[in-house]
């Protein structure tokens, strides 16, 4: 087998298993749940697009996923945030007082 | 032979990547979910990428294409980062779900009761 034969068989069962954390997504029982899969399904989605780059000889693919990456690290921080405090959009952590 | 590197390097990051999510699949519990997802995928992406910087790599050598070496670099950037990145939103989760109430599954002994 062929480099480029390993390259395209890594990358469909990358976005199997993308698949399968799809549906721990999708059902879920608690948001954690659904975060931790989610998290799991960026960074599988960011190796298939490396994979990917290599095969169409396109860097551009791999920059797609670096800015995905950090897009997914945010997103689960704020979530995480949203977890402990129960709101969003607040900056300082004053108590009590409406700003 | 530049065949036998990448494969070995592409068998080991897609196995563990797939272990992962069987464990996201199976394992009962969001701490347990934690463990086998984070764990797994980075290690796994790590060595998906070693498979895509020893192949870039070795095709700079054989065509002398700059493209290739953007390639390994960038892709090197992409590791990097997520070595630097996952674990920290693993803990961060871990600790919003333990502040939110999520209890362990099966836990006899809560040590963090009255602590949180």
């Amino acid at each position: 087998m062929t480099a480029m034969g390993s390259f395209m068989w890594a990358l469909i069962i990358l976005l199997f298993s993308a698949m399968l954390t799809l549906i721990r997504l999708l059902v879920g029982p608690t948001i954690p749940d659904r975060v931790v899969a989610l998290d799991a399904m960026t960074t599988t989605t960011a190796g298939a697009m490396v994979i990917y780059g290599v095969i169409t000889k396109q860097a551009v693919f791999i920059d797609v996923a670096l800015v995905y990456a950090v897009l997914s690290y945010i997103a689960t921080l704020y979530i995480a945030r949203y977890l402990v405090r129960k709101r969003v959009g607040m900056a300082c952590e004053c108590e009590g007082e409406a700003v | 032979m530049i065949e036998w590197i990448v494969g070995i390097f592409l068998a080991i990051g897609v196995i563990f990547n797939f272990l992962a999510s069987v464990g996201i699949l199976r394992f009962p519990d969001v701490y347990t979910r934690i463990h086998a997802s984070t764990k797994c995928t980075t290690f796994g992406t790590i060595f998906i990428v070693l498979a895509t910087i020893s192949y870039a790599i070795y095709s700079w050598k054989l065509e002398h294409d700059p493209a290739w070496i953007t390639i390994a670099i960038h892709s090197a950037l992409v590791v990097i980062f997520l070595v630097l990145t996952n674990p920290v939103g693993a803990h961060a989760i871990g600790r919003a779900a333990r502040k939110s109430g999520i209890r362990p599954y099966g836990a006899v002994i809560d040590e963090l009761e009255g602590r949180l």
